[in-house]
């Protein structure tokens, strides 16, 4: 009997980009700008798609992957010094 | 082995008990409240060792038990009516993951106006979320039947939930000696849980995603479709098993009571099939009407094979119905007409809408549906109608 057992099951194993790249549903792009950055990481904390990486480099201190980011505009919200602007995609 | 005096709920919370559950979790609704307060008091005397999960909501209390169930431990809970509407959501989540986990179902009236009494409409309504749906007729079949559940629900063949329902104080409130088999008893039938998968910390697994191929979602639904048909056989093998170590089986998906040589039938799930046996047996002994009653415990899966092997020779068949879909029939006269039907069948078929909202139907209500319905038969061959609201009284 068990033979005829094949159970379809709707499970997945986590990986990047598992239902394609998201970023093309974003409407706005959140811009960082390295100047005012105060190097907090508030960002990278609030992040709900953990798509900026903390670089640290001099003409950057963090990276936003645009491949799967939806432009939600969080992280623009919680900068407390405006380093990320968040503009009209296709500007 | 002790023999107590249970209500149908005290019985529940017993099968919870015997069936050594890890989790319960459940939001207070009448008639359903007392199965988890038993529970907690079983716990709270150290009689049980599981958690009790305080929530919010029915739709929580499904959520939570579904969290620990897919984490590997047996669990319980415990609804009805409203409270049942709320879970709905959750239950289709449940039976979609396939994760084994067993519920009573308190049956109630749905508002408005409120109304706490039996009606079969709550469990109804359930239909096609994919969980084994069972009708209990009395409290010792509420205890055997949830204990079979667990053990339908957690074989490899099934991996499907499943609902045990009993009528809202019919059975609930209503106290009958039980019979409560020794805990090696039953942990000697329980084997250990099984499940397709385990959810835990450290294994990166995620349940229920946005499919890249919908082929494979429907495949999904299919799967679901095919585990009903096999839990049939399982659902058998479970009650045979269950009466070589108490005594006691309940024939499967169905009951036929006297049907060796039966002219006309009726049918009906639920506690008010205690009265159509009574009905059964006055209408042979005092009209020598020959009549067999199909008791349908399983609704889901549906046993047509039998039922339609039992109707082969029969000359009429009424489906009472303690719920309607409005616009259409019965759900139980629609599977039976549904079925009966393919198997090439051709007796004519009436649906008796009655005991909806609570009214109580006696075991003369039925034989008056009984001998007005069949009279006709006799008469003309078929019925006058074939969708009738009996109200009670004369039919």
């Amino acid at each position: 009997m068990s033979d005829e057992v094949k159970q379809v099951l709707p499970l997945a194993k986590p990986m990047e980009g598992v239902s394609g790249k998201t970023g093309t549903w974003r409407v706005t792009k959140p811009v960082f700008h390295n100047d005012k950055c105060v190097k907090c990481r508030l960002c990278w904390l609030y992040c709900p798609e953990s798509v900026i990486e903390i670089v640290d480099r001099e003409d950057a201190f963090i990276t936003i992957n645009y491949d799967y980011c939806k432009g939600c505009g969080i992280c623009s919200d919680v900068c407390p010094t405006k380093a990320i602007d968040l503009v009209p995609e296709g500007e | 082995m002790a023999v107590k005096p249970l209500t149908g709920n005290y019985a529940a919370a017993w099968a919870a008990r015997r069936a050594r559950v890890k989790v319960v979790a459940a939001f207070p609704i009448t008639p359903q409240t007392t199965i988890v307060e038993k529970l907690a008091q079983f716990i709270e005397r150290g009689e049980l060792d599981a958690k009790i999960i305080r929530v919010e909501s029915e739709h929580s209390a499904l959520a939570a038990v579904y969290g620990a169930a897919a984490g590997g431990a047996r669990a319980f809970t415990a609804t009805g009516s409203h409270g049942l509407m709320y879970m709905h959501e959750m239950l289709w989540w449940v039976a979609g993951s396939r994760v084994p986990l067993v519920m009573a179902v308190a049956m109630r009236t749905l508002g408005p106006p409120w109304n706490i009494w039996t009606d079969h409409s709550d469990a109804m309504d359930q239909r096609d979320t994919g969980w084994l749906i069972m009708f209990a007729e009395h409290n010792q079949e509420v205890f055997d039947e949830l204990i079979k559940m667990f053990k339908v629900t957690e074989d490899e063949k099934v991996y499907l939930p499943g609902i045990v329902n009993l009528d809202a104080f019919i059975l609930s409130h209503t106290t009958e000696p039980v019979d409560i088999p020794d805990q090696e008893v039953i942990d000697s039938f329980l084997p250990p849980r099984k499940q397709p998968y385990v959810m835990k910390a450290g294994n990166g697994l995620t349940m229920g995603n946005i499919p890249k191929d919908l082929r494979e979602n429907m495949e999904m639904r299919e799967d679901i479709f095919r585990a009903q048909e096999r839990a049939k056989r399982v659902i058998e093998e479970v009650d045979e098993e269950w009466y070589r170590l108490t005594g006691r089986r309940y024939g499967g998906l169905i009951e036929c009571y006297r049907c060796e040589d039966a002219d006309h039938y009726i049918a009906g799930v639920g506690a008010w099939v205690g009265d159509m046996r009574e009905a059964v047996d006055r209408l042979r002994s005092e009209n020598g009407l020959r009549v067999g009653l199909l008791k349908i415990r399983y609704f889901r899966p549906f046993p047509r094979e039998e039922i339609s092997k039992w109707l082969s020779n029969a000359k009429s068949l009424i489906v009472f119905d303690r719920s309607v879909s409005p616009g259409s029939a019965g759900p139980l006269f629609l599977d039976v007409v549904t079925h009966t039907t393919l198997a090439g069948l051709r007796l004519p078929i009436k649906n008796v809408l009655a005991g909806l909202t609570g009214l109580d139907v006696t075991y003369e209500d039925i034989e008056n549906v009984v001998l007005k319905s069949v009279g006709e038969v006799e008469e003309s061959g078929t019925f006058r109608n074939f969708i009738e609201w009996h109200y009670g009284g004369e039919a």
